[in-house]
């Protein structure tokens, strides 16, 4: 024992003066980004990547042709890999131009160009040989023989990026074997996009029957009705109607390119069988690309060599400049030459190695947050001075996001479909006074330690159609107490429960307690508080709340039976417009009748012909008064207990810079810079081992072997005796 | 003796086959086919062609257990019950729903298995074999009596506390080693360090009382009392014969476990981060991928299997007078 | 307020009553008594014993449940809540209204976490707030907390000492009665060690329990004595509600699974054939399945089962008390095997006895044989298992619960509240006292089972000393 813990220690004294370091000692002062993440990515195929821990790495590496302004708020598109903003133009039935407002808009039509001499990372997918053909695409079984990974492949090439990628990958969201998320939306939408997956499906039926099940699918020679390459270097989208929303979506990795080589590399025999799918190896134009992908212990993305160089924006917000976000202007990204994401599950070690230096940056666990982050007296947040000594910073933000409680309107106790008028008023009634008695405040104090705003509606700050102040304020659950909303007194609520017809918590006919069912996927015994939480916040109208807590898969299929009677879900927007967030009540996309998003199957004519308005209007007073009706019915039906919108908090080192929360934006790494000495130093200063308890290990040890020692001499002796 | 393995070894298939049959229903009453696909294909937006034809492509649109519409043989075979069960036994996992091959995954996590499971399962029989002869050359004393009581203490504790309060002290107070993580060889040492001590201690107490009452029956035999009374030294009684003697008892709980070692520790990969079989098993049962925890249920069971077999043929090895038939 | 027979407790009595009959059954037994007698000369099982009573009388008392009635309005019918409370709940009702906030740290006046208050002058602070129950009685507290506390834990202990006096008292004259001396004589082998039963050791055992939970009860009036957890809950309470959830998931899994073992056991190896082979091939079967994907699978079927049918149960407690059911089910489907094997071995030798052969002859039918002559002679094989899992049984929750298979959330226990406390360490300042709170009552109970097994076996079969079976408690 004492020998094996000398060699132990000796062993960590060679690793040098910091012995906790669970990186490679001679990456020590390496421009590295060290990051992790938690969840391990399931699809990195942009086709089917629709989660943000994916697109943590895939928009590093992905360049759809539109991107989001890092620094402007509130969220601006700009051009990525297009020269310039997509040219819209609107055209009747006939195909002539007419005014985007104008009833005739039969399509809407979006010219993108992209700059020319972009270039592709190396890939094998790429090789040509010196004949000019290109090397891997006609392997065998055997030529696969030795390989396991893309590296196994010695030769890489490159080639510049065309229209025609662009045109590729979105045929490839109608592909019947990669069942896209986004294919169903879509399909409403571009021309034929339907009739082409239809064709697609037909297509891989006569592959499947003449035995070659599995084949790749050549969708270049299949024609799309709704895109159209112009020349090398653009593109035409046909949208059906007008869908304003769509330039959003040219900003997501769904209209990512991808070329046709790698497809058909990847879809040789053999491939799958090693894993090499384009699922798992992502293939880009952008700054960085992936070399090392383990999604059980570590993600690598290096700086791909032959990335064009993008300038630094040199605008941004007010104060960007002062807090010195715009100090790198016009210089080129990337900075940092190489990023490792560690999976860390759980939440402790993460941030303690945050805390230890080993990783730059860190979202804040409520469990931690009263170490990190002080709020001063205005409400706002900033690090507590402990952290402030170690250099930590920390940026907030509002995100795109909701945290709400639904009631089912098909049950017939909370809903609203009850046959009479006085039942729906009660039942309105009571969904109020429920509305009422939920804390929020209290819920963002424990659960998010103050991480949210308690909601009014729907729509977060930051989103068109948001109301600061008075004017936002849901007056069915807030008073206005001169220069903040206050929750109503719970007398209020107690009110509206009696006048529901359940005084004191108890049907005024029968005297049987009113009885409520939440269901939710908490059921972990860490969700423990949060259950009794919401138990409480019932109990103070004497209502008895049972929950029934399910997994995640039985939950939504409650949900979208219709059978759940209330229930706590969250909305993560897909882009920063209000129809991402009011189409969540928009009655023919109840989630229980036609497998739509409205999860609580809120029907209510006069909203759904306003949001029918809204939807395709520009941005503008006209819309602003539309949203307002549309919040007013809402508030007053309260399908939801609007909760809260989170707020992302993010805490960095002082060697991190050029930082700002982007919650469109993913493809943040390329803006960040990071000052690895100074990080070296930090981590050397925080880590220092403490050795006494090493000494106090020996010292126990032989304390504890003295008496065995000195009763093994006595008896050694009595037995010389006898 | 071959005759022996060959047997035990068939009378190993309708072991294998029912542990097959008993995972299959249990885990397809809880998780229908679709809750599977809904799984996989995330949350937002998925239409009901989606699920039908992700089924479709991996084969789990055909009935369980018996297919009615089909003829003969099909009827049995041609099921998802069948299709998935017959590769095992070929050693083929496919893949898993996510669509990455199970075989490769579980070759490259057994690694960072054994190199925590085997340290850990070496050191401790070390440690406890050595303190249980400690305990028991210095049976009837204050100290044996100590040490009982020491090692009732340690059995005692949960071993989520050891690892609670091992990775609080030593990786965050201390930083004596890193928090958690895997590297690949000799850096392996410095994430491997607490674990595995970590492991001994929670196994200390338990093994070391059983192999003292092991050593305590064989020391109050005969011929123990014949070799003392021939003048050997208590040392030499000990190790020349208490231990040798012992070694069947100690054999029968510890060789059927050697093979387990494969399949990870499921706290402790999980608590330090350690990407092996242990996490894999765990992150399979909370994503419901039926494909994975198939598999390592599979291989669980051959492996026990595998260890009864061991625990036999080692009886022969050490002892002689046993025979195999 | 109406009783509720939960099914954990109807089978709790049912396995009280069962432990008062065989009581009585062994005491008209004098060979069996011999045996028991020893158990009752180790002075380290008694005194376990006296823990393990403590445990079990505050099992018992939380076992009793009721629904409160509603108080009935004017006019109207009255009600029951649904919500389901036990004797303990009652006993504890302090404690258990006496939410705060959030945090506290043990025998605290104030919140553990800053909060912004708004000051008389209308100006803002971070203060740590007072708490609404802990010390709330304290006009000042800096000045009057060290005196309040002392002078609570001093009359406690005093009370404490009183009661202990009181037993001891009891115990002297209860012996000397017995033994026909007088009480001097009677205290002074109590107190030397000279009775055959380990009284000294009982009682002293009895004094320390009552030295702990007189000041702390005492010091329960007026503050939390060990902290409240994350959302404000009294963490006393929450030890004293996980007593009761370890104790049935120790006991019960055993009492499911004993008829099979059982049963299985001795007709495997009475009967033998081809019976024998399939009983093999069962339990082979089922060992062979690593236990916690095992485990995992039927608590996954079961909360669907559960969830698919939310009509079968009137309350949540009933829910929960379902899943805690279910999970000593599963436990013992999985554990069932190692005594099932030991009794098929016990019974192949047991069968080649002569008086077993002689029954044989006489005609005797094999189930007359199996309960009259081979049951009673493998029963102290069945106690000794009994008692040697029951501490890995309350190991495995812990366990189980942090994997996320154990009990309802909603269930108290020591495994939900370890599994919560884990994340307060990362917090800084570190929130440390549910997790000790859940460390200490965890480990006297387990140890206090372990010492209490250990007795029993030495006194039945020394033999098996140490031979364990494996359960997921281990799995680390």
């Amino acid at each position: 024992m004492h020998a094996w813990l000398l060699a132990f220690a000796a062993l960590l004294a060679g690793c040098g003066e910091v012995w906790n370091n669970p990186y490679p000692a001679q990456d020590g002062g390496r421009n590295i980004l060290y990051g992790a993440f938690t969840e391990r990515p399931k699809h990195l195929d942009p086709v089917q990547s629709y989660s943000s821990d994916e697109s943590e790495f895939n928009s590093q590496i992905y360049e759809p042709p539109l991107q989001y302004h890092y620094l402007k708020r509130p969220y601006t598109l700009v051009p990525l890999t297009a020269e310039t903003m997509p040219r819209v133009r609107s055209v009747n039935a006939a195909g002539r131009d007419v005014p985007a407002d104008s009833p005739g808009v039969a399509y809407t039509l979006y010219e993108i160009r992209i700059r020319p001499g972009i270039l592709y990372q190396p890939h094998p997918a790429f090789a040509r040989g010196p004949d000019g053909n290109l090397l891997y695409h006609n392997l065998s079984q055997a030529d696969l023989k030795e390989v396991y990974s893309l590296g196994d492949f010695p030769q890489t090439g490159t080639r510049e990026l065309t229209a025609e990628d662009y045109i590729y990958q979105i045929k490839r969201l109608a592909h019947p074997r990669l069942h896209s998320p986004l294919f169903g939306l879509m399909s409403e939408y571009i021309a034929g996009f339907k009739e082409f997956a239809e064709r697609l499906k037909a297509e891989d039926k006569t592959l499947a029957d003449s035995g070659r099940r599995g084949a790749w699918l050549d969708l270049s020679t299949l024609p799309l009705d709704g895109v159209e390459q112009i020349d090398k270097y653009s593109y035409r989208v046909r949208i059906k109607g007008r869908y304003p929303q769509f330039a959003y979506w040219l900003a997501m990795n769904f209209f990512a390119p991808v070329p046709i080589e790698a497809d058909r590399f990847f879809a040789q025999p053999g491939m799958a069988e090693r894993n090499l799918t384009l699922d798992w190896y992502p293939i880009g134009t952008g700054p960085y690309m992936l070399t090392e992908n383990n999604p059980n212990a570590r993600m690598v993305l290096e700086r791909n060599p032959n990335f064009r160089g993008e300038p630094y924006p040199d605008a941004g917000e007010a104060d960007d400049a002062a807090a010195g976000l715009l100090a790198a202007a016009g210089r080129r990204m990337p900075f940092i030459d190489k990023a490792v994401f560690s999976r860390e599950r759980e939440g402790i070690p993460y941030w303690n190695k945050f805390l230890q230096g080993y990783y730059d940056l860190s979202g804040i666990s409520s469990d931690s947050f009263d170490q990190a982050v002080r709020v001063s007296v205005e409400g706002e947040a900033g690090v507590s001075p402990e952290m402030a000594a170690k250099g930590i910073k920390l940026k907030t933000s509002v995100s795109a996001s909701t945290y709400y409680f639904a009631f089912n309107w098909l049950d017939p106790v909370v809903g609203g479909e009850q046959s009479d008028a006085a039942a729906r008023a009660r039942a309105r009634k009571l969904r109020q006074a429920i509305s009422i008695a939920l804390d929020w405040e209290e819920f963002i104090s424990i659960f998010a330690n103050g991480r949210g705003i308690p909601a009014q509606g729907p729509i977060p700050s930051g989103i068109f159609g948001y109301r600061e102040g008075r004017d936002g304020v849901n007056p069915v659950v807030y008073d206005w107490a001169g220069d903040a909303p206050k929750r109503k007194p719970i007398e209020a609520a107690k009110k509206l429960l009696a006048e529901a017809g359940y005084p004191g918590g108890r049907d005024a006919q029968s005297g049987q307690p009113l009885v409520l069912y939440l269901d939710t996927t908490d059921r972990g015994p860490g969700d423990k508080p949060r259950l009794d939480w919401y138990r409480k916040q019932f109990a103070k109208l004497a209502i008895q709340l049972e929950i029934r807590g399910t997994d995640y898969n039985r939950f939504q299929e409650k949900v979208r039976k219709g059978a759940a009677q209330m229930f706590a879900w969250g909305w993560l927007a897909d882009y920063p417009d209000p129809e991402n967030f009011l189409f969540l009540f928009h009655g023919p996309q109840s989630r229980a009748k036609a497998q739509g998003e409205n999860a609580a199957n809120y029907a209510n004519p006069e909203y759904d012909r306003l949001f029918e308005q809204v939807k395709h209007m520009e941005n503008g007073s006209a819309r602003q008064a539309l949203i307002d009706r549309m919040m007013a019915i809402l508030r007053e039906d309260a399908p939801w207990s609007f909760g809260y919108h989170p707020k992302d908090y993010s805490l960095y080192h002082g060697w991190v810079a050029n930082l700002k929360p982007n919650l469109m934006a993913r493809n943040s790494l390329k803006y960040q810079r990071i000052d690895a000495a100074l990080r070296e130093r930090r981590r050397a200063e925080w880590n220092r081992p403490v050795l006494w308890p090493l000494g106090l290990l020996v010292v126990v040890i032989v304390a504890s072997a003295a008496p065995a020692v000195i009763g093994w001499r006595r008896r050694e002796r009595s037995k010389g005796r006898t | 003796m071959l005759a022996y393995v060959v047997r035990r070894l068939l009378y190993a298939i309708p072991i294998l086959i029912g542990v097959n049959l008993l995972t299959f229903l249990l885990f397809f009453v809880v998780n229908t086919p679709d809750d599977m696909a809904r799984m996989q294909l995330g949350i937002k937006r998925v239409t009901p062609e989606a699920i039908a034809h992700w089924k479709a492509e991996r084969g789990y649109d055909k009935p369980l257990l018996y297919n009615r519409n089909a003829e003969g043989a099909a009827r049995v075979t041609n099921t998802i019950f069948f299709e998935k069960s017959v590769k095992l036994f070929a050693f083929e996992f496919g893949r898993a729903d996510d669509g990455r091959d199970i075989g490769n995954e579980i070759r490259t996590r057994m690694g960072p298995s054994l190199a925590i499971a085997v340290p850990t399962f070496v050191l401790g029989l070390f440690v406890t074999v050595s303190f249980a002869l400690l305990l028991a050359f210095f049976r009837a004393t204050y100290l044996d009596f100590w040490g009982v009581v020491l090692c009732v203490a340690m059995m005692s504790i949960s071993s989520l506390f050891y690892i609670i309060g091992g990775q609080y002290l030593v990786s965050k107070v201390w930083h004596l080693v890193p928090i958690s993580g895997y590297a690949g060889g000799l850096d392996a040492m410095r994430f491997l360090l607490l674990p595995v001590l970590i492991g001994v201690a929670a196994g200390i107490g338990s093994s070391t009382r059983w192999y003292r009452t092991i050593f305590l029956e064989e020391i109050g035999k005969d011929y123990v009392r014949t070799a003392r009374a021939k003048g050997l030294s208590e040392l030499a009684v000990l190790f020349r014969h208490v231990l040798k003697n012992a070694l069947i008892p100690i054999l029968t709980g510890v060789v059927v476990v050697i093979p387990l070692l494969f399949m990870g520790s499921l706290l402790t990969e999980s608590f330090f981060g350690i990407p092996g079989l242990g996490s894999y098993t765990i992150d399979a049962i909370n994503a419901q991928d039926f494909a994975v925890v198939r598999a390592m249920v599979f291989i669980g069971s051959v492996l026990y299997i595998a260890g009864l077999l061991l625990t036999d043929l080692s009886y022969t090895l050490v002892d002689p007078r046993v025979r195999l038939q | 307020m109406t009783p509720v027979l939960l099914w954990t407790d109807a089978l709790v009595f049912l396995l009280v009553a069962c432990g008062i009959a065989s009581g009585i059954y062994i005491s008209r037994r004098e060979y069996l008594l011999a045996s028991w007698h020893r158990v009752g000369e180790s002075r380290a099982g008694m005194a376990s014993l006296t823990l393990l009573v403590a445990f079990v009388v505050v099992g018992l008392i939380d076992s009793l449940h009721y629904r409160p009635r509603l108080e009935a309005a004017s006019g109207q019918p009255g009600g029951y809540s649904g919500e389901v409370r036990s004797l303990l709940d009652v006993l504890l009702q302090p404690l258990r209204d006496g939410t705060e906030k959030t945090y506290s740290a043990p025998l605290a006046a104030h919140l553990y976490a800053r909060e912004t208050v708004e000051l008389p002058d209308g100006s803002q602070a971070r203060v740590f707030p007072r708490l609404k129950h802990g010390g709330a009685h304290l006009a000042d507290v800096e000045a009057e907390w060290g005196r309040d506390v002392t002078l609570r834990t001093l009359r406690g202990a005093a009370l404490a000492v009183l009661a202990g006096l009181t037993f001891v008292a009891l115990a002297v004259l209860f012996a000397a009665r017995r033994w026909g001396t007088g009480w001097q004589a009677a205290w002074r082998r109590i107190r030397r060690g000279e009775t055959r039963f380990a009284w000294h050791a009982a009682l002293a055992a009895l004094g320390m329990l009552l030295l702990l939970a007189g000041p702390a009860l005492s010091l329960a009036g007026g503050y939390h004595v060990l902290g409240t957890d994350k959302v404000g809950q009294d963490v006393l309470y929450l030890t004293l509600k996980s007593i009761r959830t370890g104790l049935v998931i120790g006991t019960l899994t055993t009492l499911v699974m004993l008829p099979f073992a059982v049963a299985l056991g001795l007709v495997a190896g009475y009967v033998g054939g081809w019976v024998d082979d399939l009983i093999q091939y069962l339990y082979t079967t089922l060992n062979s399945i690593p236990g916690v994907l095992l485990i995992a699978a039927a608590v996954l079927m079961v909360q669907v089962a559960i969830d698919m049918h939310p009509d079968w149960f009137a309350t949540a407690a009933q829910r929960a008390d379902a899943r805690l059911l279910a999970l000593c089910l599963i436990l013992g489907v999985t554990s069932w095997t190692g005594l099932c094997r030991l009794l098929r071995a016990e019974t192949l030798k047991l069968r080649e006895l002569e008086y077993v052969q002689a029954a044989q002859a006489f005609g005797a039918s094999a189930a007359r044989i199996l309960g009259r002559h081979i049951l009673p002679n493998v029963m102290h094989i069945v106690l000794i298992s009994v008692v040697m899992d029951f501490s890995g049984l309350v190991l495995a929750e812990a366990v189980l619960s942090y994997i996320g298979i154990g009990v309802d959330p909603s269930t108290i226990s020591f495994g939900t509240m370890i599994n919560t406390a884990r994340l307060e360490l990362a917090r800084e300042p570190v929130v440390w006292w549910s997790l000790l709170a859940a460390f200490v009552f965890m480990f006297v109970l387990v140890l206090a089972a372990n010492l209490f097994a250990d007795a029993v076996r030495d006194a039945f079969d020394p033999r098996l000393a140490g031979s364990r079976r494996s359960l997921p408690g281990k799995m680390a």
